[in-house]
């Protein structure tokens, strides 16, 4: 390239001869020779843009043709690529807290006729009817002759039905394959297990979708691809489960009740070991919901979540509990018991008239309301109300059950002292066992707020201070002395130190009052009551005794009885060990030096 | 020496292309036996599936209290009880070890000598 000089000497002389300042030649040259440089660069900056719109172009091309073909192809399994733990079932299992089954998938077939395709429909139908007798042969030969192109004739079929229907061969009738939810321990803990129904249906596959309990609340996580089939995890015990069913059932057949409900939770981390609502149902053949009468009656019905019920003298431990840990009173104070007690118009009376003066401890002990009402009096009404709310009594419990989030307590309205007062020993607030089994936890368990779980907890949370640590172990003290000497001494179980309290409370009437001889008798204990494990919570509805001259109907006389069969029963199955000298059969001996 | 090269480069194209035919076919047949396995695993899976849904339906409670009350008088099977459970120091120390009989023979065979 030839350079032009900034200074040409043939024009610095002709312009020095005419006068002018040379440096105007260079500063013109100067700038010529900038405006040639930057004209360059831009044409070459141009050119690089073009070059990078271009190769963005065709990038966002390629991957909008790639977006264009993944769309409008059949999705393809990939080939040559290793199966992990492959999504074979599209819904996880779930099991207990050892492992054992309690929801898995069996793989069945649906049949589905499609009557164009038949041969001879009227022997098809025939042969159908008498394949499955609840098929009516006539329906049947009318759907097939009649314009329709397809029908499903049964969602599940078993083997042997499958090939019964092979035999009629009748190229008319086909099958889909099905992957069917089954519950191989029946009704064993169908309350929490809930139900499986299909969702969308296909020929080729069907969703299988949760309808209550757990598979409703964890539908989303058992039919996640990304969990890699990996089981959800319960905090059941299936043997637990199995052994308070057991008792319970027997419990409530022999105290004459219609329903019973348990729960068995752990104290320090609100897992619950066993839930049981009785009457119930098999999750396999989930029976359909009442249409009419009380949704109550249903067995569907889970009374240890969903049934709120007014717990009675059980709620008398809370208030104790409160007016010991803010100071009011001590375990040897005296309240007065005089009775029966009036508040305006209302009276408040005793099961037995326990004289002037009850310490507090036997206030607890012998159940008195009025003592309770005294204690609950001192405490007053706002106190009482945010205790109770820290315990959980005013909201649903955080349960992971499809059903627990609209089990809402009953919580009286206005709070008067005479609520202040009835509330105390349980009545005018309805909640359900669940709650009263959370409550006693964080009671007893030094006095940390529990919430309740059907997880396996993989970590321990404390939860938020309730009670002092001294209080907790105080009320564990009168609710041991409840048993050994009180209301529940039908509760005694060598070995376990079982402390609980009774509560009896009449069943409201649906319009107002209350029944005369229908109870709801609840016992909650806790075991063993020096280093407390496990509550238990068992709840009969209308229970009664009739061994004795005169019907009882009291919880000291139905509820604890079974509670106390439970424990024993559960207590070692959990690997408690009683704290008795254990008896010396089968070969054993003593040995001492 | 030029008409040597592409002689060579003829062949070489055409060894690449069976190459490439070969391994085609290979790769076909490899996925095919890989699809065939996953098939073989996935009937499988369905098999344990199965079996162990079976297992947990033999395995329930219900039927092992039913069966356990039938062969009671074989089994004598009862629920689990608090006085089950046994302590370490209930377990007896091991008897003193007896001088061993081995010997015995010998002594009366001595005995019998020395009379």
């Amino acid at each position: 390239m030839i350079r032009t000089p900034l200074r040409p000497l043939a024009r610095i002389l002709s312009a020095r001869a005419s006068g002018e300042n040379p440096d105007t030649i260079e500063r013109a040259n100067l700038r010529d020779r900038h405006e040639a440089m930057r004209d360059k660069a831009r044409a070459r900056a141009e050119g690089r843009l073009l070059l990078l719109g271009a190769a963005f172009f065709a990038a966002f091309a390629v991957v909008g043709m790639r977006m264009g073909v993944l769309a409008t192809t059949e999705p393809e399994e990939p080939q040559a690529v290793a199966s992990g733990a492959s999504i074979l079932a599209q819904r996880a299992d779930i099991v207990d807290r050892r492992g054992r089954v309690l929801a898995t998938n069996l793989v069945t077939h649906a049949l589905y006729a499609q009557p164009q395709l038949m041969v001879d429909p009227a022997r098809a139908a025939k042969g159908l009817a008498i394949v499955f007798p609840d098929l009516d042969e006539k329906q049947l030969l009318k759907d097939f002759t009649g314009a329709r192109k397809f029908l499903w004739i049964k969602k599940k079929i078993s083997p042997e039905q499958m090939q019964l229907v092979h035999e009629i061969g009748d190229p008319g009738l086909l099958f889909g394959p099905r992957e069917m939810r089954l519950y191989p321990n029946g009704a064993l803990a169908a309350h929490i297990l809930g139900g499986a129904s299909f969702g969308r249906e296909g020929v080729a596959s069907a969703e299988v979708i949760g309808t209550a309990g757990v598979e409703r609340t964890f539908d989303a996580w058992l039919r996640d691809p990304a969990n890699n089939g990996a089981p959800l995890q319960l905090s059941l015990d299936l043997t637990v489960q199995s052994t308070v069913e057991e008792v319970l059932d027997g419990g409530m057949k022999l105290m004459n009740a219609k329903g019973a409900a348990a729960v068995l939770m752990k104290v320090d981390s609100g897992e619950i070991v066993s839930m049981v609502s009785l009457p119930d149902f098999d999750p396999n053949d989930r029976p359909a919901p009442l249409t009419k009468g009380d949704a109550g009656d249903s067995p569907l019905f889970n009374r240890a979540v969903q049934g709120v019920y007014e717990l009675g003298s059980t709620f008398k431990i809370f208030a104790v509990g409160q007016a010991l840990d803010l100071g009011l009173v001590g375990p040897e104070t005296m309240i007065d018991t005089k009775g029966p007690m009036v508040w305006g118009k209302f009276k408040i009376r005793d099961f037995h008239n326990y004289g002037p003066a009850l310490s507090v401890r036997d206030v607890i002990i012998k159940s008195s309301n009025i003592g309770t009402a005294h204690i609950a009096q001192t405490i007053g009404a706002e106190r009482q109300q945010t205790f109770l709310k820290s315990l959980g009594f005013f909201e649903p419990t955080a349960v992971e059950l499809a059903e627990a989030a609209s089990a809402r307590p009953i919580v009286p309205r206005k709070w008067p002292e005479i609520t202040t007062m009835t509330v105390s020993y349980g009545h005018g607030l309805s909640a359900s066992p669940l709650h009263l089994a959370a409550a006693y936890a964080s009671m007893v368990n030094g006095g940390t707020r529990v919430t309740p779980t059907l997880l396996r907890a993989k970590s321990q949370m404390t939860g938020a201070r309730i009670v002092s640590e001294d209080t907790s172990a105080r009320v564990r003290t009168m609710l041991r002395d409840v048993v050994r000497k009180g209301t529940a001494t039908f509760a005694e179980v060598p070995g376990y130190e079982v402390g609980g309290k009774t509560g009896t409370a009449d069943k409201p009437m649906p319009k107002g009052g209350y029944y005369k001889d229908k109870v709801i008798a609840t016992f909650a204990s806790v075991f063993p009551a020096h280093d407390p494990q496990y509550v238990l919570v068992v709840s009969l509805d209308e229970p009664v005794e009739t061994s004795g001259s005169e019907p009882r109907r009291t919880a000291g006389w139905t509820a604890v009885p079974v509670a106390a069969e439970i424990i024993r029963r559960v207590a070692p199955l959990m690997g408690l060990r009683p704290e008795v000298e254990p008896s010396t059969e089968g070969g054993v001996t003593l040995v001492s030096n | 020496m030029r008409s040597l090269l592409y002689v060579l480069t003829a062949f070489a194209v055409m060894g690449l292309a069976f190459w490439a035919y070969r391994e085609n076919y290979h790769t076909q047949a490899e996925v095919a036996e890989a699809r065939r396995l996953q098939a073989e695993i996935a009937d499988l899976r369905e098999r344990l599936g199965v079996l162990k849904a079976e297992w947990a339906y033999l395995n329930r409670p219900d039927r092992l209290r039913a069966l356990a009350e039938i062969n009671f008088g074989r089994l004598g099977l009862l629920p689990m009880e608090p006085r089950q459970f046994g302590d370490v120091r209930e377990v007896p120390y091991p008897g003193l070890s007896l001088l061993p009989v081995s010997d015995a023979v010998d002594a009366i065979a001595i005995e019998g000598a020395n009379q």
